[in-house]
């Protein structure tokens, strides 16, 4: 929705080329920038302010520095503030060392993500080798309890018999009896969503905590809320004392900069993100990688982390070597293709690249498309395998023939082999350049499709 | 006034236990409207005060003592804007009105200023008004959309609850077949409002699902068939594309349907909700949003914000648990409500 903050830094000191120190005059500019990029990313306001104080100080009179622009260094002040601020470096591991069982209590506002992530928490907590107990205790939503059970039954975890018709602190007292006495180690409360502002409730759930002495109450927050944040976990905070915090739903374009302000706020850390609807998709939380993903700075690292998941070791090496060899033909061309497409959508990848955001935009319309994707697979798909090894083979009939076996035209056909031959050619040159050589081909807008 | 709703929701909670059901049935939703509720206004107030009082009260800080308004007090005021989730376009949009009319002398104080803002979002909001109207079809179909957790389920109770009262004839597709338990959550809403509801197994179809509803709606004479879909990221292609099929299905088998696409947003939603408006109407057509959860938050600025840019009329907004909290918009009502 809108460029990355170094786009408009850049912009900002386009005009201040040759200035060797950063004064107040200078960055005011820049700063507002900043500050707009919070202020879009849901950071709350007041958080925003402090923070471009504090970016302020350090910015102002550093020299300038001769291997960076001076947007380049306010990045990467604003940067290390952020990853500071959400507390980078700091334990945030679950704490569970007590007397089993241990309790872990959900809390948070409806809709948030509090059941799903108990599953996902149970499901982690299994993996490391611990019998979790699952206890729904969420009375009030219809079918609430259904749903944990559900999980339960996926995860094979065993769930507590909660009814809708008990009361949620004689469950959790019962469910914490029969952990006991059945010798689970870990004891997930689900509790029901609400608002921080709904005195009878938060009681409720000042009751439980006292009944079940939890280890750790995790605040579950999702990434898209906005200013409010601030107020709903100072609420919680304030009546239960959280232990840390869940980020849900940062698969969705929001910048999750709530985060910022629920860790400005209460100081307790971010623990997990979730990531998906999966029950398998939460990870444990990087300060740094949020902090880039606000600033639109790109997520090399989770994209890495994606391809190494997604990608087969083997078939890379045999491209690899393929390449080396200027053996690319068109069936490597529908593997990648594919592997590809395994990590999601195009356009989720490229953001995740620094600096494609700007070059998407200029690719507008260049670039394939997620749909003319498929087409390029079907084409590949309707040719034959002597074909796909040797695409110099493909005369006139043949030409035919692919484009209606994949329901194409002819001309759709060509273009592909067109691409594909100036794919090759250029596949050849970058083997020749190095991969430094492969950056510097991409910025020039020789991307091949 | 949060005194007695606090009394309501402890009300509702003993009888709950009490009567050893867990769920209000419509004989306690009647009851608990005859013990003297205040009436919606009040009500919408009660649920907006927070608003008011973080916008309104903030900007009669800033103008407390001012007799002139000068641009720094704008500048201010854009912050306060923002903060209220009201979005960064709409709120320098809403500052350059004001700007402009302060250079043309037309604001001379703080009580000028005031009433300048809320005209300005008032012409805002009430620019894409328009109520829906359930019977220029039949079945009149509604699709309810929107991301994880915003009141789907939850809206269509409401909903249902509402047009069966007036008489309506009511069917509940539990499209979604994705999330634990959603089509029991659905079910127990079609027990309380004593309304059929055509559901498959987890994991079902959708498409499959909603044809089923269709087929059911046309053979029972249905009034209006609402379709309940499972929660989606904008971001996901696949389950938009899912979204899409969905709304194929439903207008091959009743033509010219779905009448109405309409898109839950949560109220604590910040920013994203305008990502959310925008790829949705690209996928979906939205043609309504229903605004949730505006009881306990803050900030209602992001309806300004999604309504004025994507031209999308607001429908519902609610405003308490409920079913009689799910309110129609009332714009003018909204902004008076803001700055009383």
């Amino acid at each position: 929705m809108f460029d990355s903050l170094s786009d408009k830094l850049d912009l900002v000191f386009k005009k201040l080329r040759g200035q060797g120190v950063m004064t107040e005059e200078n960055i005011k500019d820049a700063l507002r920038e900043v500050r707009l990029v919070l202020l879009e990313a849901d950071v709350n306001f007041k958080v925003v302010k402090e923070f471009i104080e504090k970016v302020r100080e350090r910015a102002v009179g550093s020299q300038v520095l001769q291997s960076l622009s001076p947007g380049q260094q306010v990045i990467r002040i604003v940067h290390d503030e952020l990853v500071s601020l959400m507390g980078g470096g700091e334990d945030n591991s679950l704490d569970l060392a007590a007397k089993p069982p241990v309790a872990i209590m959900m809390v948070g506002l409806q809709g948030s993500g509090k059941t799903t992530s108990c599953g996902k928490l149970a499901r982690f907590l299994k993996g490391q080798r611990r019998r979790p107990l699952l206890v729904p205790a969420d009375v009030y939503r219809p079918a609430a309890i259904e749903q944990l059970k559900t999980l339960g039954r996926q995860l094979s975890i065993e769930v507590f018999d909660s009814r809708a018709d008990q009361d949620p602190v004689d469950i959790c007292r019962n469910a914490l009896k029969y952990a006991e006495l059945s010798g689970f180690d870990t004891v997930l409360f689900d509790t029901a969503g609400r608002h921080q502002i709904d005195d009878y409730l938060m009681n409720e759930l000042v009751r439980i905590k006292d009944v079940a002495n939890p280890r750790e109450i995790l605040f579950v927050a999702d990434a898209m809320t906005g200013q409010e944040a601030v107020n709903v976990a100072g609420g919680f905070n304030e009546r239960l004392e959280i232990t840390g915090v869940v980020l849900t739903k940062l698969d969705g374009d929001a910048k999750g900069g709530a985060a910022l302000s629920i860790k400005a706020v209460t100081g307790k850390p971010v623990k997990f993100v979730g990531l998906g609807e999966k029950l398998d998709a939460l990870e444990v939380f990087h300060a740094d990688r949020l902090v880039s993903r606000i600033l639109g700075m790109g997520d090399v690292l989770t994209l890495v982390e994606k391809a190494h998941a997604v990608f087969d070791e083997k078939e890379a090496a045999k491209l690899q070597q393929k390449l080396k060899k200027s053996q690319f033909d068109l069936e490597d061309f529908r593997n990648q293709l594919r592997q590809i497409k395994k990590m999601g959508s195009l356009e989720s990848i490229m953001g995740m690249i620094p600096g494609m955001g700007k070059m998407m935009k200029q690719m507008q319309g260049a670039g394939p498309s997620e749909k003319e994707l498929k087409r390029i697979e079907a084409i590949i798909d309707s040719m034959t395998a002597r074909e796909r090894a040797d695409h110099a083979i493909i005369n006139g009939s043949r030409r035919l023939r692919i484009a209606k076996g994949s329901g194409t035209t002819v001309q759709e056909v060509n273009q592909l082999l067109k691409r594909f031959t100036e794919a090759q050619r250029m596949m050849k040159q970058l083997q020749k350049l190095g991969p430094k050589g492969l950056m510097r081909g991409m910025g020039k807008g020789m991307f091949p499709f | 006034m949060t005194e007695e709703k606090k009394g309501f929701f402890r009300g509702l909670v003993e009888k709950m236990t009490g009567a050893g059901s867990s769920y209000p049935d419509a004989a306690i939703l009647d009851e608990r409207k005859e013990e003297g509720r205040p009436g919606f206004f009040e009500r919408l107030k009660s649920g907006l005060s927070k608003t008011h009082e973080n916008l309104v009260g903030r900007i009669d800080t800033l103008l407390l003592g001012k007799k002139q308004i000068d641009a720094e007090t704008l500048e201010e005021l854009e912050e306060i804007l923002l903060t209220a989730d009201i979005g960064v376009s709409t709120a320098v949009e809403l500052i350059r009105t004001l700007e402009q009319r302060l250079k043309r002398n037309e604001l001379q104080d703080a009580d000028a200023l005031k009433s300048a803002l809320k005209e300005e979002i008032l012409a805002r909001l009430a620019r894409h008004c328009a109520q829906l109207d359930i019977g220029s079809h039949s079945p009149f179909v509604l699709m309810v959309i929107g991301v994880n957790g915003v009141g789907k389920t939850t809206t269509i109770g409401k909903l249902a609850c509402r047009y069966t009262s007036e008489g309506k004839k009511v069917l509940l597709a539990a499209g979604d077949t994705f999330r634990a338990a959603a089509a029991e959550q659905l079910e127990i809403w079609g027990e309380r409002t004593g309304v059929d509801v055509i559901r498959h197994q987890e994991g079902a179809d959708p498409s499959a699902v909603v044809f089923d509803a269709c087929k059911a709606a046309l053979a029972r004479k249905c009034d209006i068939l609402m379709v309940d879909t499972a929660g989606r990221l904008h971001t996901k292609v696949n389950l938009m594309e899912e979204m899409k099929k969905i709304r194929r299905v439903i207008g091959r088998e009743i033509p010219g349907a779905p009448h109405e696409t309409l898109l839950v947003l949560d109220a604590t939603t910040g920013q994203n909700a305008l990502s959310q408006a925008k790829l949705f109407k690209e996928a979906a057509g939205v043609t309504g949003i229903a605004l949730t959860k505006l009881d306990g938050t803050a900030k209602g600025g992001i309806v300004v914000a999604v309504c004025n840019e994507f031209k999308i009329p607001v429908r519902y907004i609610g405003v308490g648990e409920l079913a009689e909290d799910l309110r129609e918009f009332d714009p003018t009502q909204f902004v008076e409500a803001l700055f009383q």
